[in-house]
């Protein structure tokens, strides 16, 4: 462990166990009036008229705008991330339920919400696409009939074809399965909302909004409005969670900018949790088709997969332009192979668009849930065990550098190490024993596996863009004149502990204390530009910018103090935390009074400048590729259908570990994740377009009863490009347990000849698949 | 509808709608902003306050409800400016990571402590079941409150 | 969060002031006890009384008390007061099975019995085990009170025999020997409304061998006022063996009218029907023979 690496307590939990943190809905601002959203209850129709005259007649209401004020601002349509655009309120049509109709302005919240009630919108009803199988069909309904491609959004590929077939052609084994990643959503415990303070004088804006990404925000506003962007700020103050759905621009945000705009008062919206679910960015909604190609001897030679993408009503998939089916084609995952080939359609259906979010890494939930799925079936078909499959096709610490057949370039890695301590911790051979005896004993539990590589922390710059905006980050250090220092930067925690692991990373290349650097984050104004938190990019992009800060800072220091000492520069060397003279070392002196002397009149070299202050943007050469090996363990009771995760052991590698108890704690989230999206999460639509799982009584999200206390191990594979070799952690664990618990059901459902059944594997649909006639999860019955 | 609350110590007497909720009474009217809300339905337990003796998901419950009785929210744990156990030891064992389930964990927490000095982890996962975290997979929130029954002056100096 | 329409609210202080606050607001008016049923759905705009009368003030009628060889339960009692209540964990322990998974404890310590009777969810759970104890409820009304057996009280989803002018004010079970009972509930999640659940009272003869007398409650797969009216003809008795316990649920299963949603599919439910049915016979018979606790 590094100086200031380790388990620090946390800055930030001093006014969060107070309830003093700041979150949105925390603030109020003289003059503030309250938004609330009319939104469709219909996911297909054409809107005939709008009547706001009973709304403008309440007496708290100040303004009502509908898309046709909004029109007249040029601010009715808003690009998507990903370059489609999206309705701010609806003109034309609506296109999913829960679209953005009308926006109402009151002097309280109660009284916005009555006044939704008083506005009149006349729908046409059309036929919605509920079933994205059917999207590309003749007669399908049309969602979008301002592009040219029907309901087709694009068509992708990666690998080499002619290879991948030839290696399936010449396979002794082929097994292939449809699966689906079932829709679902990130649901942070606090919903998205802004403050809009438009001032018109100064033509000013402050928003102040739960933003995961504040710096693209400000430039995607100043694009919407008009407004130009050095009189835009955004303002992310404390948020409660994100996981990707503090990312996009929402409606509801334009909406308040607007609506300041018209009242000159600054205006807060809020979503309450059923919009949250119904409208903001959904995640996954993948139908696969995967195929793996192996010897009869259990070696995978290539890997096949056909997607089907459900994005909803715009593509506002939140990922690099260039890959607008993510990472999609990590698909290969950990395992040598010698091709691989997929495919992935996008069609639109009359949903709320998104896809891209909680913790997917750009899709590689969706890659590492199909690879490790087949992986799993592969073992059943060859008769081998799972651990002995994935042991023998690991790829080895030799090979890395690795590039896979889809064209990735994994940096760093011991994978048959982690898979080894994972059994070992597990008692794996134990746990088949019980399986075995419990079998005889009509009893059922299972071992499932999954072992994953992840990619994270985008750039470089060169390759990721968001609208063209590169994925590079920068960071702001400096040290004040008694030593303290403050480093802003570019990222947004959402509670993942910024503002103590970059201190420790600055507190590390300066030999100073953690307790002595701030982090300021968040606030446009204060803070270099971004591309912000997600995909797990803070630590190996945002968290690299700062120690290259740190490290100019040094050398600095090391020039300031090379003019206190009157020693050349080179004569110094960075010893326990000081600039000290080679082999005189208690000659030397510290940041601290290296930056009092930077600060004062000591005569610096020519070319020199004062202060001790520097900048850093970082382009990352590649993504860091951390990855992990778990084991699920579960009790199905085959009477009701009804799951207990027993044990989830996880052996994570994210390289090295700036704070371990806050590297842990992302994975108990992520486990958490998987027993949630395995077990019970989905947002589900019947065919008349009613989205079904609009509130928390029916997305359901895991208690603290359903999450066993889980057994963590690491192992530790240094990024060799990443400044102190680290690696990010953030999403690993919601990438890899999924899977864990699929391939535990299935193996615990093995005896009554399951082969596979879909997320979520509640008790009726592990029945049905029991009885050999599983249920279609994404689509209602009737 | 004029109501009086006391809310951590303090009376407020305050002219409310009937309809207007606890949660919306403590963080709109009184500004005491440290209880949270996260759900329309009464599932995910961010806005735990205590309503005299108990703890009360206050999302669902009318300010009125209120009248002439006690409210403690998480700014009222602290006495005499020193924090309670159970938020020192939030902050001990990583126990929260965004904070926003935090306040309604800690009052829970500080409730069970009250009813239970020495509780198991399968006793407090049942007691903080009706609460989501997002952030934290729940399982450093048991070991804070394990943390709290071990360092817990409190419950043995009795009387809330 | 979403929020509730404007509504007025009067507070009661006794049975006989809510009465006549009933009689002056009806139809308009709803009692609020907990709130924790009535609340979410004044939140979501699914319920819209005109008056709220608040009876929490009514503390007479928070009780759990044997009396005259009845459980008498006042329906101000807390879910979490029965829960913890020795006499009733005593002599049911369908009651502590049913109140272990019924929300979570927070709202178990604001919900009450009387609430989630009357709102009369059909997936809610004590609906099923009174119907099971063959318990019966008290309504006070302009006219004095009535009984009503708790196999009569609900009428259809969300509905009961009160009257817009009457109040349930306490439920009474009947407190017999040689008996036990049981209550199982599957569903999603732990806290989750059951997506079956089966509760069942058994009542054995001389040496423990045959079923003198039985109830068997169902709720969530629209079992006629929550129960299995044809399964407990059935048991009346026969011997307390598995071949029985395995007829009886399926003849549960035949008679009930589950319908798919997003909780399962119907032919899923009808299933749990048979299999809970029979599982919760073989815990009450095991629990009347004193082999379990």
């Amino acid at each position: 462990m590094t100086g200031a690496y380790g388990p620090l307590a946390r800055k930030e939990d001093a006014r969060f166990i107070r309830g003093q943190g700041t979150f949105v809905d925390d603030i109020a601002v003289p003059g503030m009036l309250h938004g609330a959203i009319l939104r469709s209850p219909l996911a297909h129709a054409r809107i005939v008229s709008v009547d706001v005259t009973a709304a403008l007649a309440h007496p708290a209401v100040v303004a009502v705008l509908t898309g046709d004020d909004l029109a007249e601002r040029g601010m009715a349509w808003m690009p998507t991330v990903f370059g489609d655009v999206q309705a701010v309120l609806a003109t034309d049509k609506v296109r999913f339920q829960g679209q953005e109709v009308a926006f109402v302005v009151a002097t309280d919240r109660y009284a916005a919400r009555d006044a939704l009630e008083l506005i009149a919108v006349d729908y046409e009803p059309l036929p919605p696409l509920m079933d994205a199988l059917t999207a590309l069909d003749p007669g399908a309904p049309v969602v979008r009939e301002d592009l040219p491609g029907g309901n087709r959004i694009f068509d992708w590929s990666a690998g080499d074809k002619a290879a991948t077939d030839a290696a399936f052609a010449a396979a002794d084994v082929v097994v292939g399965c449809d699966m689906m990643y079932p829709r679902s959503h990130p649901a942070p415990l606090e919903t998205c909302g802004a403050i809009a303070d438009y001032e018109a004088v100064g033509g000013r804006l402050t928003l102040t909004v739960t933003s995961q990404a504040p710096h693209a925000h400000r430039t995607l506003y100043a694009a919407i409005t008009g407004l130009p962007e050095h009189r835009i700020r955004v303002v992310s103050p404390d948020l409660g969670g994100g996981f990707g759905a503090k990312v996009p621009i929402y409606p509801g945000y334009l909406c308040a900018i607007a609506a300041s705009m018209t009242t000159g008062q600054p205006v807060k919206w809020v979503e309450d949790r059923s919009e949250n679910l119904m409208s903001t960015t959904f995640a996954r909604d993948y139908h696969m088709h995967g195929e793996i190609a192996a010897t009869a001897d259990g070696e995978i030679l290539a890997l096949r997969a056909k997607v089907l993408a459900d994005h909803g009503a715009f593509n506002a998939a939140a990922q690099p332009s260039k890959f607008p089916a993510g990472f999609f084609h990590i698909f290969t995952g950990s395992y040598q192979t010698r091709a691989a080939y997929c495919e992935v359609t996008g069609v639109f259906t009359n949903k709320a668009p998104g896809g891209v979010a909680y913790s997917c890494s750009f899709r590689i939930t969706e890659a590492v849930y199909l690879v490790e799925r087949l992986t799993d079936m592969l073992a059943r078909e060859l008769g081998m065990d799972p651990a002995e499959l994935r042991m023998r096709n690991l790829l080895r610490p030799e090979q890395f550098p690795y590039t896979t057949p889809s064209g990735w370039q994994y940096d760093s890695g011991d994978y048959p190490r982690a898979l080894r301590l994972a059994l070992d911790m597990a008692g794996y051979d134990e746990l088949r024993r019980e399986q075995a005896e419990r079998r005889a004993r009509g009893e059922y539990m299972g071992i499932g596996l999954s072992f994953f590589t992840e990619g994270v922390g985008a750039g470089p710059r060169s390759q990721m863009d968001i609208l063209g905006l590169a994925m590079a980050d920068g960071a702001d250090l400096r040290v004040h004149p008694t030593g303290k220092a403050v480093l802003a930067i570019s990222v947004q925690t959402q509670g993942q502990g910024h503002e103590t692991t970059f201190a420790q990373l600055v507190a590390n290349e300066l030999g100073i204390s953690p307790d002595d650097v701030d982090v300021v984050h968040g606030d446009t104004d204060r803070t270099p530009f971004g591309l912000g938190t997600y995909g797990s990019r803070s630590t190996p992009v945002s968290g690299a910018a700062a120690v290259v800060a740190a490290t100019r800072v040094r050398d600095r220091a090391r020039v300031v103090a090379a003019a206190m000492l009157e020693v050349a520069a080179d004569d110094l060397e960075w010893l326990d935390g000081k600039w000290r003279v080679r082999g005189d070392p208690d000659l030397g002196f510290g940041i601290a009074e290296i930056a009092r002397a930077a600060h004062s009149t000591l005569e610096l070299p020519a070319g020199v400048e004062g202060h001790l202050d520097a900048s850093a943007v970082y382009s990352p050469p590649n993504l860091t590729f951390p990855f992990g090996a778990y084991i699920c363990v579960t009790d199905v009771d085959p009477g009701t259908g009804e799951v207990r995760v027993r044990r989830f052991i996880a052996v994570d590698d994210c390289g090295v570990r700036i704070n371990p108890m806050i590297v842990e704690g992302q994975v108990h989230r992520g486990l958490a994740d998987g027993i949630g999206i395995a077990l019970m999460q989905s947002i589900v639509f019947d065919e008349t377009g009613n989205c079904l799982s609009g509130s928390f009584m029916d997305y359901l999200l895991p208690t603290s009863l359903e999450c066993p206390s889980p057994e963590l191990g690491e192992t530790v594979t240094p990024s060799p490009h990443h400044p102190v070799g680290a690696k990010g952690i953030g999403e690993s664990a919601t990438v890899g347990s999924p899977a864990a618990v699929v391939n535990s059901v299935v193996d615990a459902l093995a005896p009554f000849g399951v082969v596979h059944a879909d997320m979520p594997l509640t008790p009726g649909n592990v029945w049905r698949a029991i009885q050999g006639r599983p249920v279609r999860t994404d689509l209602s019955l009737s | 509808m004029k109501i009086t609350v006391t809310v951590n110590g303090t009376d407020y007497a305050r002219v409310v709608e009937p309809r207007l909720l606890l949660i919306h009474f403590l963080r709109d009217e009184l500004r005491l902003t440290g209880s949270h809300w996260g759900c329309d339905t009464s599932n995910c337990g961010a806005c735990v306050v205590w309503l005299d003796e108990t703890p009360v998901k206050s999302c669902t419950v009318l300010a009125v409800m209120a009248d002439g009785r006690r409210v403690t929210t998480v700014e009222g744990l602290p006495r005499g400016g020193v924090l309670d156990p159970v938020q020192d030891a939030f902050a001990a064992c990583h126990g929260l990571q965004c904070g926003f389930c935090t306040p309604g964990m800690l009052m829970t927490a500080r409730w069970l402590l009250d009813q239970n000095p020495d509780p198991s982890p399968e006793e407090i996962r049942e007691a903080i079941s009706g609460q989501v975290c997002r952030c934290t997979g729940y399982e450093n929130i048991v070991k804070s409150v394990l943390w709290a029954a071990k360092h817990d002056g409190r419950a043995e100096g009795g009387g809330a | 969060m979403q929020v509730p329409a404007q509504v007025e609210y009067e507070k009661a202080t006794s049975v006989e002031q809510a009465l006549a606050l009933l009689a002056r607001y009806a139809p308009g008016a709803r009692i609020l006890a907990g709130g924790h049923s009535l609340i979410p759905m004044m939140k979501l705009r699914l319920a819209q009384p005109e008056v709220l009368i608040d009876i929490n003030a009514i503390t007479g009628l928070r009780y759990i008390e044997p009396v005259a060889g009845e459980l008498r339960i006042g329906a101000l009692a807390r879910h979490a007061d029965l829960l913890a209540a020795p006499v009733a964990s005593e002599h049911f322990a369908i009651l502590r099975d049913a109140e272990r998974v019924i929300a979570d404890p927070v709202v178990r310590q604001w919900g009450t019995i009387g609430g989630s009777l009357c709102q009369a969810d059909p997936s809610e759970d004590l609906s099923a085990a009174f119907a099971a104890l063959k318990g019966s409820m008290i309504i006070h009304g302009p006219d004095g009170n009535r009984e009503v057996s708790a196999r009569a009280f609900h009428t259809g989803p969300y509905q009961t025999v009160v009257r817009p002018d009457e109040m349930l004010t306490e439920i009474r079970l009947p407190i017999r020997l040689d008996g036990g009972s049981a209550y199982m509930k599957v569903a999603r999640r732990i806290g989750d409304w059951p997506i079956g659940a089966a509760g069942a009272a058994v009542w054995l003869a001389g040496d423990g061998d045959r079923i003198a007398d039985v109830g068997i409650g169902l709720t969530a797969v629209g079992a006629t006022h929550f129960v299995a009216a044809e399964a407990e003809e059935f048991l009346r008795g026969r011997p307390a063996n598995e071949e029985t316990l395995a007829r009886a649920g399926e003849i549960a299963a035949e008679h009930c009218r589950p319908g798919s949603d997003q909780r399962g599919p119907a032919d899923y439910k009808r299933h749990l029907v048979r299999e809970l049915t029979a599982r919760v016979l073989r815990l009450a018979i095991s629990r009347a023979r004193g082999q379990a606790s």
